[in-house]
Protein backbone atom coordinates (compact mmCIF):
# COMPACT_ATOMS: atom_id res chain seq x y z
CA UNK A 1 0.00 0.00 0.00
CA UNK A 2 1.89 3.24 -1.41
CA UNK A 3 0.84 6.95 -0.28
CA UNK A 4 -2.37 7.81 -1.51
CA UNK A 5 -1.70 11.41 -2.97
CA UNK A 6 -4.87 13.32 -2.87
CA UNK A 7 -5.45 15.60 -6.03
CA UNK A 8 -5.77 18.96 -5.77
CA UNK A 9 -9.17 19.17 -7.55
CA UNK A 10 -10.65 17.22 -4.66
CA UNK A 11 -8.93 19.73 -1.90
CA UNK A 12 -10.62 22.23 -4.03
CA UNK A 13 -13.85 21.07 -4.10
CA UNK A 14 -13.95 20.37 -0.68
CA UNK A 15 -12.53 23.91 0.05
CA UNK A 16 -15.63 25.50 -1.91
CA UNK A 17 -18.10 22.90 0.04
CA UNK A 18 -16.68 24.45 3.83
CA UNK A 19 -16.89 27.87 2.00
CA UNK A 20 -20.31 27.69 1.27
CA UNK A 21 -21.61 25.57 3.83
CA UNK A 22 -19.87 28.55 6.06
CA UNK A 23 -22.28 31.32 4.61
CA UNK A 24 -25.24 28.80 4.97
CA UNK A 25 -24.62 28.63 8.26
CA UNK A 26 -24.39 32.46 8.85
CA UNK A 27 -27.72 32.93 6.58
CA UNK A 28 -29.50 30.47 8.64
CA UNK A 29 -29.09 32.13 11.76
CA UNK A 30 -30.62 35.18 10.88
CA UNK A 31 -34.35 34.14 11.32
CA UNK A 32 -35.58 32.32 14.32
CA UNK A 33 -36.31 29.11 14.12
CA UNK A 34 -39.21 27.23 16.33
CA UNK A 35 -38.10 25.64 19.28
CA UNK A 36 -34.18 23.89 18.96
CA UNK A 37 -34.05 24.25 15.67
CA UNK A 38 -31.94 26.64 15.39
CA UNK A 39 -29.27 24.55 17.80
CA UNK A 40 -30.39 21.31 15.65
CA UNK A 41 -29.30 23.23 11.91
CA UNK A 42 -25.99 24.92 12.99
CA UNK A 43 -24.80 21.67 14.66
CA UNK A 44 -25.72 19.61 11.52
CA UNK A 45 -24.35 21.86 9.52
CA UNK A 46 -21.07 22.36 11.46
CA UNK A 47 -20.76 17.94 12.00
CA UNK A 48 -20.86 17.89 8.29
CA UNK A 49 -18.30 20.47 7.88
CA UNK A 50 -15.70 18.85 10.38
CA UNK A 51 -16.86 15.45 8.68
CA UNK A 52 -16.03 16.60 5.09
CA UNK A 53 -12.13 18.32 6.86
CA UNK A 54 -11.86 14.72 8.57
CA UNK A 55 -12.60 12.34 5.58
CA UNK A 56 -10.28 14.71 2.75
CA UNK A 57 -8.13 16.75 4.28
CA UNK A 58 -6.97 14.43 6.78
CA UNK A 59 -6.77 11.86 4.48
CA UNK A 60 -9.32 9.50 6.77
CA UNK A 61 -11.11 8.49 3.56
CA UNK A 62 -7.81 6.86 1.91
CA UNK A 63 -6.21 5.58 5.20
CA UNK A 64 -6.53 2.06 6.99
CA UNK A 65 -9.23 0.37 8.40
CA UNK A 66 -7.10 1.04 12.07
CA UNK A 67 -7.42 4.54 11.82
CA UNK A 68 -10.80 4.19 11.07
CA UNK A 69 -10.70 2.53 14.57
CA UNK A 70 -8.96 5.35 16.13
CA UNK A 71 -11.32 8.24 14.83
CA UNK A 72 -14.62 6.15 15.39
CA UNK A 73 -13.45 5.32 18.90
CA UNK A 74 -12.52 8.97 19.65
CA UNK A 75 -16.20 10.41 18.44
CA UNK A 76 -17.55 7.29 20.53
CA UNK A 77 -15.93 8.44 23.52
CA UNK A 78 -17.36 12.21 23.09
CA UNK A 79 -20.91 10.73 22.42
CA UNK A 80 -20.49 8.86 25.60
CA UNK A 81 -19.31 12.22 27.50
CA UNK A 82 -22.43 14.21 26.36
CA UNK A 83 -24.84 11.43 26.67
CA UNK A 84 -24.21 10.20 29.99
CA UNK A 85 -23.95 14.04 31.43
CA UNK A 86 -27.22 14.98 29.99
CA UNK A 87 -29.42 12.30 30.74
CA UNK A 88 -28.47 13.31 34.02
CA UNK A 89 -28.98 17.02 33.93
CA UNK A 90 -31.71 17.16 32.08
CA UNK A 91 -34.09 14.82 33.91
CA UNK A 92 -33.20 16.50 37.25
CA UNK A 93 -36.47 17.35 38.33
CA UNK A 94 -38.06 14.67 36.83
CA UNK A 95 -38.56 12.35 39.92
CA UNK A 96 -39.91 14.38 42.69
CA UNK A 97 -37.84 13.70 46.05
CA UNK A 98 -38.60 13.42 50.01
CA UNK A 99 -36.62 16.37 51.65
CA UNK A 100 -35.84 16.21 54.93
CA UNK B 1 14.96 12.22 -5.52
CA UNK B 2 18.08 9.84 -6.10
CA UNK B 3 16.96 6.42 -5.69
CA UNK B 4 19.58 5.03 -4.30
CA UNK B 5 18.29 5.80 -0.89
CA UNK B 6 14.99 6.51 -1.28
CA UNK B 7 14.12 3.22 0.94
CA UNK B 8 16.04 3.68 3.61
CA UNK B 9 16.59 8.13 3.87
CA UNK B 10 14.19 8.60 7.22
CA UNK B 11 13.48 5.25 8.42
CA UNK B 12 13.95 4.61 11.82
CA UNK B 13 15.57 0.80 12.65
CA UNK B 14 12.11 0.26 14.73
CA UNK B 15 10.51 -0.31 11.31
CA UNK B 16 9.88 -2.66 8.66
CA UNK B 17 9.64 -0.26 5.68
CA UNK B 18 9.15 3.24 5.10
CA UNK B 19 4.78 2.41 5.07
CA UNK B 20 4.55 0.90 8.28
CA UNK B 21 6.72 4.25 9.75
CA UNK B 22 4.21 6.27 8.20
CA UNK B 23 1.36 4.33 9.48
CA UNK B 24 2.59 3.65 12.98
CA UNK B 25 2.87 7.83 12.88
CA UNK B 26 -0.46 8.78 11.87
CA UNK B 27 -1.79 6.49 14.36
CA UNK B 28 0.69 8.35 17.17
CA UNK B 29 -0.92 11.86 16.46
CA UNK B 30 -4.90 10.48 15.63
CA UNK B 31 -4.10 9.09 19.35
CA UNK B 32 -2.99 12.22 19.79
CA UNK B 33 -6.07 14.12 18.28
CA UNK B 34 -8.87 12.13 20.15
CA UNK B 35 -7.25 13.12 23.37
CA UNK B 36 -7.93 16.44 22.17
CA UNK B 37 -11.63 15.60 20.84
CA UNK B 38 -12.08 15.02 24.51
CA UNK B 39 -10.43 18.02 26.50
CA UNK B 40 -12.41 20.20 23.76
CA UNK B 41 -15.56 18.14 24.47
CA UNK B 42 -15.22 18.73 28.26
CA UNK B 43 -15.25 22.44 27.46
CA UNK B 44 -18.16 21.57 25.43
CA UNK B 45 -20.26 20.13 27.77
CA UNK B 46 -19.51 23.29 29.97
CA UNK B 47 -21.16 25.04 27.36
CA UNK B 48 -24.08 22.88 26.71
CA UNK B 49 -25.08 22.68 30.27
CA UNK B 50 -24.52 26.62 31.04
CA UNK B 51 -26.76 27.45 27.81
CA UNK B 52 -29.36 24.73 28.51
CA UNK B 53 -29.68 26.46 32.23
CA UNK B 54 -30.75 30.33 30.59
CA UNK B 55 -30.62 29.88 26.66
CA UNK B 56 -32.06 33.84 26.68
CA UNK B 57 -29.10 35.02 28.58
CA UNK B 58 -26.47 33.31 26.14
CA UNK B 59 -28.47 34.93 23.37
CA UNK B 60 -27.86 37.54 23.91
CA UNK B 61 -24.70 37.35 25.58
CA UNK B 62 -23.69 36.32 22.01
CA UNK B 63 -25.71 38.84 20.16
CA UNK B 64 -23.20 41.41 21.53
CA UNK B 65 -20.18 39.44 19.45
CA UNK B 66 -19.29 40.70 15.82
CA UNK B 67 -20.48 37.34 13.99
CA UNK B 68 -18.47 39.41 10.88
CA UNK B 69 -15.04 39.16 12.56
CA UNK B 70 -16.00 35.31 13.91
CA UNK B 71 -17.04 34.56 9.90
CA UNK B 72 -14.42 36.19 8.65
CA UNK B 73 -11.44 34.39 11.19
CA UNK B 74 -13.97 31.23 9.96
CA UNK B 75 -13.39 31.89 6.11
CA UNK B 76 -9.30 32.33 6.90
CA UNK B 77 -9.18 29.22 8.94
CA UNK B 78 -10.86 26.94 6.19
CA UNK B 79 -8.07 28.88 3.74
CA UNK B 80 -5.23 28.21 5.69
CA UNK B 81 -6.31 24.29 6.21
CA UNK B 82 -6.89 24.24 1.68
CA UNK B 83 -3.18 25.81 1.99
CA UNK B 84 -2.27 23.31 4.61
CA UNK B 85 -3.85 20.22 2.48
CA UNK B 86 -1.86 21.88 -0.84
CA UNK B 87 1.38 22.05 1.49
CA UNK B 88 0.98 18.10 2.35
CA UNK B 89 0.38 17.10 -1.85
CA UNK B 90 3.76 19.32 -2.59
CA UNK B 91 5.52 17.58 -0.03
CA UNK B 92 4.30 14.46 -1.29
CA UNK B 93 4.82 14.90 -5.26
CA UNK B 94 8.89 16.13 -3.76
CA UNK B 95 7.67 20.22 -5.02
CA UNK B 96 10.17 21.94 -2.32
CA UNK B 97 9.49 25.35 -3.22
CA UNK B 98 5.63 25.07 -3.59
CA UNK B 99 5.68 23.09 -0.13
CA UNK B 100 7.83 25.74 1.24
CA UNK B 101 5.47 28.79 -0.25
CA UNK B 102 2.31 26.89 1.19
CA UNK B 103 3.86 26.49 4.65
CA UNK B 104 4.34 30.06 5.15
CA UNK B 105 0.85 31.04 3.18
CA UNK B 106 -0.46 28.44 6.01
CA UNK B 107 1.43 30.50 8.54
CA UNK B 108 0.28 34.05 7.06
CA UNK B 109 -3.34 32.79 7.82
CA UNK B 110 -2.51 31.46 10.99
CA UNK B 111 -1.43 35.13 11.98
CA UNK B 112 -3.90 36.52 10.52
CA UNK B 113 -6.56 34.87 13.10
CA UNK B 114 -4.80 35.69 15.51
CA UNK B 115 -4.73 39.53 14.80
CA UNK B 116 -7.86 39.63 14.33
CA UNK B 117 -8.72 37.18 17.58
CA UNK B 118 -6.35 40.02 19.62
CA UNK B 119 -8.42 43.23 18.22
CA UNK B 120 -12.00 40.96 19.35
CA UNK B 121 -9.99 40.52 22.82
CA UNK B 122 -9.10 44.12 22.90
CA UNK B 123 -12.72 45.65 21.99
CA UNK B 124 -14.32 42.76 24.68
CA UNK B 125 -12.06 44.66 27.52
CA UNK B 126 -12.99 48.34 26.66
CA UNK B 127 -16.72 46.86 26.59
CA UNK B 128 -16.13 45.82 30.79
CA UNK B 129 -16.72 42.09 29.71
CA UNK B 130 -13.67 39.97 30.83
CA UNK B 131 -15.08 38.23 33.58
CA UNK B 132 -14.22 38.98 37.10
CA UNK B 133 -14.97 42.10 39.60
CA UNK B 134 -14.60 44.42 36.49
CA UNK B 135 -17.38 42.80 34.80
CA UNK B 136 -20.26 44.88 33.38
CA UNK B 137 -23.25 44.11 31.66
CA UNK B 138 -26.28 46.86 31.21
CA UNK B 139 -27.99 44.90 28.10
CA UNK B 140 -30.98 42.29 27.85
CA UNK B 141 -30.12 38.62 30.29
CA UNK B 142 -29.38 37.49 33.62
CA UNK B 143 -25.64 39.27 34.35
CA UNK B 144 -24.02 35.90 35.65
CA UNK B 145 -25.30 34.20 33.10
CA UNK B 146 -23.96 36.64 30.81
CA UNK B 147 -20.72 36.50 32.56
CA UNK B 148 -20.56 32.83 32.53
CA UNK B 149 -21.27 32.54 28.31
CA UNK B 150 -18.42 35.11 28.27
CA UNK B 151 -15.89 33.56 30.77
CA UNK B 152 -16.84 30.23 28.53
CA UNK B 153 -15.88 32.46 25.86
CA UNK B 154 -12.27 33.67 26.77
CA UNK B 155 -11.42 30.13 27.96
CA UNK B 156 -12.38 28.53 24.65
CA UNK B 157 -11.61 30.34 22.06
CA UNK B 158 -8.30 31.35 24.06
CA UNK B 159 -7.55 27.52 24.41
CA UNK B 160 -8.10 27.49 20.66
CA UNK B 161 -6.09 30.48 19.80
CA UNK B 162 -3.39 28.64 22.19
CA UNK B 163 -3.52 25.85 19.70
CA UNK B 164 -3.04 28.00 16.66
CA UNK B 165 0.82 29.81 18.20
CA UNK B 166 1.43 26.24 18.96
CA UNK B 167 0.41 25.24 15.72
CA UNK B 168 2.84 28.32 13.95
CA UNK B 169 5.57 26.77 16.05
CA UNK B 170 5.27 23.41 14.58
CA UNK B 171 5.09 24.81 11.03
CA UNK B 172 8.11 26.58 11.42
CA UNK B 173 10.00 24.17 12.21
CA UNK B 174 8.54 22.26 9.15
CA UNK B 175 9.20 25.38 7.27
CA UNK B 176 13.01 25.21 7.95
CA UNK B 177 13.05 20.84 8.04
CA UNK B 178 12.07 21.80 3.99
CA UNK B 179 14.23 24.44 3.48
CA UNK B 180 17.14 21.80 4.53
CA UNK B 181 15.88 19.32 1.78
CA UNK B 182 14.87 16.60 4.62
CA UNK B 183 11.43 15.35 2.73
CA UNK B 184 11.15 13.44 -0.04
CA UNK B 185 7.91 11.65 -2.07
CA UNK B 186 9.05 8.97 -0.26
CA UNK B 187 9.60 10.56 3.76
CA UNK B 188 7.08 13.21 4.07
CA UNK B 189 5.48 12.13 7.71
CA UNK B 190 6.20 14.76 9.45
CA UNK B 191 4.32 17.55 7.05
CA UNK B 192 1.68 14.95 6.88
CA UNK B 193 1.21 14.21 10.79
CA UNK B 194 1.57 18.63 11.51
CA UNK B 195 -1.15 18.87 8.97
CA UNK B 196 -3.84 16.92 11.17
CA UNK B 197 -3.27 19.15 13.70
CA UNK B 198 -3.63 21.84 11.88
CA UNK B 199 -6.92 20.65 9.97
CA UNK B 200 -7.94 19.59 13.93
CA UNK B 201 -7.56 23.18 15.29
CA UNK B 202 -9.74 24.08 12.04
CA UNK B 203 -12.28 21.73 12.83
CA UNK B 204 -12.55 23.06 16.70
CA UNK B 205 -13.38 26.34 15.05
CA UNK B 206 -15.95 25.34 13.15
CA UNK B 207 -17.96 24.40 15.84
CA UNK B 208 -16.98 27.04 18.01
CA UNK B 209 -17.95 30.08 15.30
CA UNK B 210 -21.76 28.70 15.32
CA UNK B 211 -21.64 28.41 19.25
CA UNK B 212 -20.59 31.25 20.14
CA UNK B 213 -21.41 34.25 17.18
CA UNK B 214 -24.76 33.07 15.99
CA UNK B 215 -26.13 32.11 18.86
CA UNK B 216 -27.89 35.64 18.82
CA UNK B 217 -27.97 36.27 14.98
CA UNK B 218 -31.26 36.68 14.60
CA UNK B 219 -32.35 38.72 18.15
CA UNK B 220 -30.70 41.86 15.58
CA UNK B 221 -33.44 40.97 12.83
CA UNK B 222 -36.40 41.55 15.09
Amino acid sequence: MSVHVVSRKIYFGIFGALMVLTALTVWVANFALPGPLNAIVALSIAVLKATLVVLYFMHVRYSSKLTWVFVCAGIIWLIILFAFTLSDFLTRGWVPFATG
Amino acid sequence: MAESHATTYGLAHQFDDIEQQREAGTLGMWAFLITEILFFGGMFMAYVLYRTKDPDSFAFASAHLDWRLGGANTAVLIISSLTMALAVYYSQTGNREMLMVFLVLTMILGATFLGVKAYEYYHKYLDHLIPGSGFQWHGHGDPRHVQMFYFIYFIMTGIHALHMIIGLGIMTVILIMSKRGRFTPEYHSPVEISGLYWHFVDIVWIFLFPLLYLLGAHIHNQ
